[in-house]
């Protein structure tokens, strides 16, 4: 079987939904961030993909991009979430609807 | 004409004065006061001079384009300008003459009180104001200025605001002014509609073309204007606000109440003479002529001293307007220039008595002041002498043209009017003559008064000069030349002996002076307390509660307006407050309240949402 972009949008499209319906419907903090995570990666693989069929470096030089900026912003929201916990004793959701701490 | 800038300063010199005063200098009394004197005996000197240089027989306009609203015919063209006659020339000496004797007056009269500043900025505003409608050369200008005397007699009647009757006089004196005020708006304009111009001179000679054409509406128009001059001059029924305005301190009432303001009416309506018809000329005379009968009859039981002088007042008036309106504007600005003398005599003397007194106003708390008080009494003695018409003091040669004039029309009946009215003042005024100066001390007061000032008994004196004097010094023969074509000037013995042209109506004067002294005299010599009320019964009641107006207007004007003022406010309150106003209030009080449903606070709901608008607009975009 010949193996063509279609095939490769689709896996990122599969990837992308799962990431978002991790999103909206886990309640933990951590989990809603793995998803996250998996939505980005989503995007990183369309990238590729598109980068390989149209012969163009652009694409993957991107990923590059997304792949550091992803730690960065891994760093930070990991932290934050530290943070939360420390002060509510919650990693849920439900328990984060005020905007004050 | 000579010294063309002389009118403009003397017009601008008061104004000038407020601004220092408001300015610059109100924590300093003395000052302020000396630069208000200044500005009106600047403006006395001046208009002595330009009288001199230009004499009285010319006529001009110092025009200066002010407001121009389409081309000149058919348009609206007003002037800045002045007018400058013979008219005008005598009422700038009464005003700036005889206002500049009452502020030098009130420089001591008012030196005990702490605003004397504020005081003396008010006077000049009025004094601004009251030469700006003696020099208008057109209806509106002569209508702000209007308006800028209603302004400042509100401020001076209110003077002592802390007074909750002052601050009510001076409410009354300025809404009755509005009523008026709103006919002789409505005259204006009117007039402007007939004739297509609002200056002086020029409606004079296109009224001259064509006096048949307007009939009925020239009428209307007259008398429109001549509400105007019914609030300005106190005629009935807008008289009321006049007793009430004695509120405000004596040198004012003395300023607006007997020289100036009140005259401005009866100058008004001789200024626009030619506007009114025969038949706006015979409403006038006869609401003169009630007027004059209606305050000298109210004046007979009155007892606080300068109410007396403030019914006097309004009876003079209606002497002036029945006179103008009995076509005679030269004998009505006669006795307007010699009555601003006799009785702003009287009211600054009355000054003087109630501040010898120590702010006592009733008469019968008052008694043998001529011994404590030898020049007030002397001054008054005069200025009662001259308002009676007792020859050869000003106010008989006045007087005695008024009741020649009514009896060359041969209206008999406002003739009959005018003696009665004569009778009765000279009664009035000898009652509180007697009641004041004659008899015993009849309180500890009176036994302890002291005399006034220099400061203030100078005016006095200048004052009683002219109030004897007043009668044949040329004053009839200057308005003579203004309103009777070829009038002959009379030397002075010539004007002394005027009266005695016409015998009968100088001896029925006389008669009535003579009942009213030989009344007065046998009921007041050495009364104690006022005999009167015994013998006329209701009819003094009456006299004294002045017919009871207030009380009439009180029960039917005041009580309507006060119900349109209810319905008013129950409009505001529940149509526009509560219907109009609550229904778009509580729309938008719901919308918020539904859309705060929305705002859950939970992140996935947000995501949730934010994901849907993603789809959608991805369904837009690339969906079609």
């Amino acid at each position: 079987m010949h193996v063509g972009l279609h095939h490769y949008l689709f896996v990122s499209f599969m990837l992308f939904s799962l990431g978002l319906l991790g999103v909206i419907m886990r309640r933990n903090l951590l989990v809603i961030y793995m998803s996250l995570e998996l939505m980005l990666n989503a995007a990183n693989l369309a990238l590729v993909a598109f980068s390989r069929f149209n012969n163009k470096l652009d694409g993957q030089v991107l990923v590059f991009f997304i792949i550091t900026v992803a730690a960065a912003e891994v760093a930070v929201g990991l932290a934050l979430i530290v943070a939360l916990y420390r002060k509510r004793q919650s990693a849920h959701v439900e328990d984060l609807t005020s905007m004050k701490l | 004409m000579k010294y063309e800038y002389l009118p403009w300063l003397i017009l601008f010199l008061p104004l000038l004065s407020v601004a220092v005063i408001t300015l610059f200098t109100l924590r300093s009394k003395t000052v302020s006061s000396l630069i208000s004197i200044g500005a009106v005996a600047t403006g006395f000197v001046m208009t002595l001079l330009f009288i001199n240089a230009n004499g009285f027989q010319f006529s001009g306009e110092l025009p200066c384009n002010w407001l121009s609203i389409g081309e000149a015919p058919g348009g609206l063209q007003i002037d800045f300008g002045l007018k400058l006659d013979a008219l005008s020339m005598m009422m700038l000496l009464v005003v700036t003459g005889v206002g500049g004797a009452i502020h030098i007056y009130s420089f001591g009269y008012m030196h005990e009180d702490r605003s004397r500043a504020r005081f003396f900025a008010f006077m000049s505003l009025f004094t601004f104001s009251m030469l700006g409608i003696v020099l208008a050369n057109n209806f509106l200008m002569m209508f702000i200025f209007w308006e800028l005397v209603g302004v400042s007699s509100y401020l001076l009647i209110g003077f002592w605001f802390e007074k909750p009757s002052a601050g009510d006089a001076a409410k009354k004196a300025f809404i009755t002014n509005r009523l008026g005020d709103f006919g002789f708006l409505a005259g204006i304009l009117m007039v402007w509609g007939l004739l297509g111009s609002l200056n002086f001179g020029v409606l004079q000679t296109s009224l001259a073309a064509n006096t048949v054409t307007l009939g009925a509406s020239a009428t209307l128009a007259g008398l429109l204007v001549f509400c105007g001059a019914m609030g300005k001059s106190a005629q009935f029924p807008l008289h009321v606000w006049l007793p009430d305005a004695m509120e405000g301190p004596t040198p004012v009432s003395a300023l607006i109440h007997a020289a100036t303001m009140v005259a401005a009416g009866v100058y008004m309506l001789c200024r626009i003479f030619f506007l009114l018809n025969a038949d706006a000329l015979h409403a006038i005379a006869y609401i003169g002529g009630f007027t004059a009968l209606l305050a000298a009859l109210m004046a007979v039981q009155q007892n606080d001293i300068k109410r007396i002088i403030a019914y006097s007042t309004l009876s003079q008036l209606g002497y002036m307007v029945m006179t103008v309106g009995l076509n005679g504007p030269t004998p009505a600005m006669f006795h307007l220039t010699t009555h601003a003398f006799f009785k702003a005599l009287l009211f600054l003397g009355a000054g003087s008595v109630i501040i010898g007194m120590h702010h006592e106003q009733d008469i019968w708390q008052m008694g043998n002041l001529r011994k404590k008080m030898p020049v007030t009494f002397l001054t008054f003695t005069i200025g009662t002498l001259a308002l009676c018409g007792v020859p050869p003091f000003s106010g008989f040669y006045s007087k005695d043209a008024i009741l020649a004039q009514a009896l060359k029309q041969n209206n008999h009946l406002l003739f009959g009017v005018g003696v009665f009215v004569a009778a009765l003042t000279t009664f009035y005024t000898f009652r509180l003559f007697f009641v004041v100066f004659f008899g015993k001390e009849k309180s500890k007061a009176a036994a302890h008064a002291h005399e006034s000032p220099l400061v203030m008994t100078l005016p006095l004196i200048a004052l009683a000069a002219f109030a004897f004097a007043g009668g044949f010094i040329g004053i009839m023969n200057n308005y003579g030349s203004q309103f009777v074509a070829g009038h002959e000037q009379l030397s002075m013995a010539q004007q002394a002996s005027e009266p005695f042209k016409n015998i009968f109506p100088m001896v029925c004067g006389l008669g009535a002076v003579a009942v009213g002294l030989l009344l007065a005299f046998s009921l007041y010599k050495n009364a104690d307390t006022d005999p009167l009320p015994a013998k006329l019964g209701g009819l003094a009641t009456a006299m004294k509660n002045k017919f009871y107006f207030d009380e009439l207007y009180e029960a039917t004007f005041i009580r309507a307006h006060d119900f349109i003022a209810e319905v008013a406010d129950w409009m505001d309150r529940w149509i526009l407050e509560g219907a109009i106003i609550g229904t778009i209030r509580g729309g938008t009080d719901l919308g918020g309240r539904a859309l705060r449903l929305a705002q859950t606070g939970n992140l996935q709901t947000y995501a949730f949402l934010f994901v849907l608008g993603v789809a959608l607009v991805l369904y837009f975009v690339l969906g079609k």
